[in-house]
């Protein structure tokens, strides 16, 4: 069945895109990230047009993400203070994300930087998850108990002035960790179309050392809201939002991420991060060797 | 561009009154293209008859090229170069000012057997001879790689296409082309142009418009998207929030 996408120019089998959304939808409700770092080079691979691609996969986390921040939200499972801060950080993160992805565009280097950053962040994401999940799986085996961890916090953290508290995520820190850690996270959400909850849930619990309780609801209400404004930024600047595709992609979605979560709940929680490292890692892998070998087409062509 | 070929054809025509030559009377299947959700391409038939003067059909035939021309743009080419032997990057590039989106020929024999290379120049005859006016001043070579690539590329997405051979001329008086447009054509007006050429001369041309267009639904979320952006946004924001809650509470009730 093909669809034609008024915005991407070009028609696509509305059933292979359904499928895909369906794929990364399972993944997401199993191991709780939106899936855009999954969706965007996807959608390239199919012969999207990657800032149509970036843009629409923005859309769907939005869509993807509102059933999580829902369900964490009854349980009391958001941080609200340390949320806003994050979507505050987020917002400017964002718009300064739409100048950088200009910036690009215009200097033709936007896929190879793409590129780039996600073989930087999935690498280093998917190594330290797996470094992780190996290490609690291990730790079972042998029946040790694994150490405690020796400091909370980072310490650059620790030594950012003007502290708050924080009582939901039961910290006691400067306000600008979390505002940097938005802004960050905002630009990624622009220039790769990802939520980054696989970047903010590890630096949450890692950087900030807030208590996992909280970690993922919160995570979820920074992507809602900073996935939101980005397809604003999108629909304002580079006019490369998809709705026909964006929509597709949900339907797949959302569904998918309600099988994701029934299975997850019958799964070992080690073994499943085990298993989002091992498929990060091979994402960052060949994304690395894509760029190495000699593309298909030396040329491309950009219309001004 | 299209003046100074207008202008080039003068002569032609005041030629074709005064020997009074033969006439083409072109058609398309269709005027007007509309692009909805289920368009994947389509496939143009351009058909029409030459006129003979006192319709005495000469023993020695004509032959006949039909051009699809889409609208042109300005658009940049980039070259990928392998940096520091490690990975692909894009480094050169060059920018032509009028590339038409869309290009396709097609002609009773192959182009070469019917005119000279000058003449193939003049009427932009098949994709080699497009003038894509080049703004960036690079050695010839150099623009010709860069115009090789472009070419090629537009060539594989099968926005210019070259049909040498393939036009049937009917007891020498009909002919007609069929021309395929991919589901990636750019919108706009197409000009369709025949040629009826003989002994290595044009000596009757025609031309006749095509809109492609999109329509319903789709013209309707690409003009949304165009002119109100802050509607559209918010409406793309408000539809991911309902698909995704409304799966939530679907799947609560199960």
């Amino acid at each position: 069945m093909d669809i034609y996408l008024p915005i991407a120019n070009m028609s696509v089998n509305a059933l292979v895109v359904i499928l895909l959304g369906g794929g990364v939808g399972i993944l997401s409700g199993m191991f709780g990230v939106g899936g855009g770092f999954l969706t965007t080079p996807l959608l390239i691979l199919y012969g999207i047009p990657p800032t149509v691609a970036a843009a629409s996969a923005t859309t769907q986390v939005t869509g993807a993400s509102v059933s999580g921040v829902l369900a964490h939200w009854q349980r009391d499972g958001v941080d609200v203070r340390m949320g806003i801060l994050l979507v505050i950080g987020g917002m400017f993160g964002s718009l300064a994300g739409a100048g950088v992805f200009a910036l690009l565009e215009s200097a033709g280097q936007m896929d190879t930087v793409i590129a780039i950053m996600y073989v930087a962040l999935l690498g280093s994401v998917g190594g330290l998850m797996a470094r992780d999940a190996w290490a609690a799986i291990s730790a079972k085996k042998s029946g040790q108990a694994l150490f405690a961890r020796k400091r909370r916090h980072h310490p650059l953290v620790a030594n950012l002035p003007m502290r708050w508290r924080f009582y939901a995520s039961g910290l006691y820190i400067s306000p600008l960790a979390p505002l940097a850690l938005g802004f960050f996270v905002g630009v990624l959400t622009v220039l790769l179309g990802v939520g980054g909850g696989f970047i903010l849930v590890p630096a949450m619990i890692y950087g900030l050392g807030m208590a996992t309780r909280v970690v993922v609801g919160t995570s979820l209400f920074q992507i809602l809201f900073v996935t939101a404004i980005t397809t604003m930024v999108h629909a304002l600047t580079t006019q490369a939002v998809d709705i026909v595709l964006a929509a597709l992609l949900l339907v797949g979605s959302v569904v998918g991420a309600q099988l994701g979560t029934r299975l997850a709940a019958r799964l070992p929680a080690d073994w499943l991060r085990l298993g989002l490292a091992g498929i990060i890692l091979g994402l960052s892998l060949w994304l690395a060797l894509g760029l190495g070998w000699r593309p298909s087409e030396i040329y491309t062509v950009q219309a001004l | 561009m299209r003046w100074l070929r207008a202008l080039l054809l003068l002569p032609i025509l005041s030629l074709s009154l005064g020997a009074a030559n033969p006439v083409l009377v072109p058609d398309v299947s269709q005027r007007k293209i509309d692009i909805v959700y289920s368009f994947t391409g389509a496939e143009l038939l351009m058909f029409g008859a030459i006129l003979y003067p006192g319709g005495r059909i000469p023993t020695e035939k004509a032959d006949i090229v039909v051009v699809l021309r889409g609208p042109s743009q300005p658009l940049i080419v980039r070259e990928k170069q392998k940096l520091g032997g490690l990975i692909w990057v894009n480094a050169e590039s060059a920018r032509f000012l009028s590339a038409p989106g869309y290009y396709a020929i097609a002609s009773s024999r192959p182009l070469e057997q019917l005119v000279d290379e000058r003449t193939a120049a003049i009427y932009e005859l098949g994709v080699k001879n497009l003038q894509l006016s080049p703004a960036s001043n690079e050695q010839p070579e150099t623009r010709r790689r860069f115009e090789d690539g472009l070419i090629g590329l537009f060539s594989k997405a099968n926005l210019y296409v070259e049909q040498p051979g393939s036009i049937e001329i009917t007891n020498g008086v009909l002919y007609r082309a069929r021309l395929p447009i991919p589901a990636r054509v750019p919108v706009g007006t197409y000009v369709t142009e025949t040629f009826l050429v003989k002994d290595g001369r044009i000596i009757a041309v025609a031309s006749k418009e095509v809109q492609i267009d999109k329509s319903g639904f789709e013209r309707f979320v690409a003009e949304s998207a165009r002119h109100y952006p802050l509607t559209y946004g918010i409406v793309a924001v408000l539809l991911s929030l309902l698909l995704g809650w409304g799966a939530a509470m679907a799947f609560r009730r199960i």
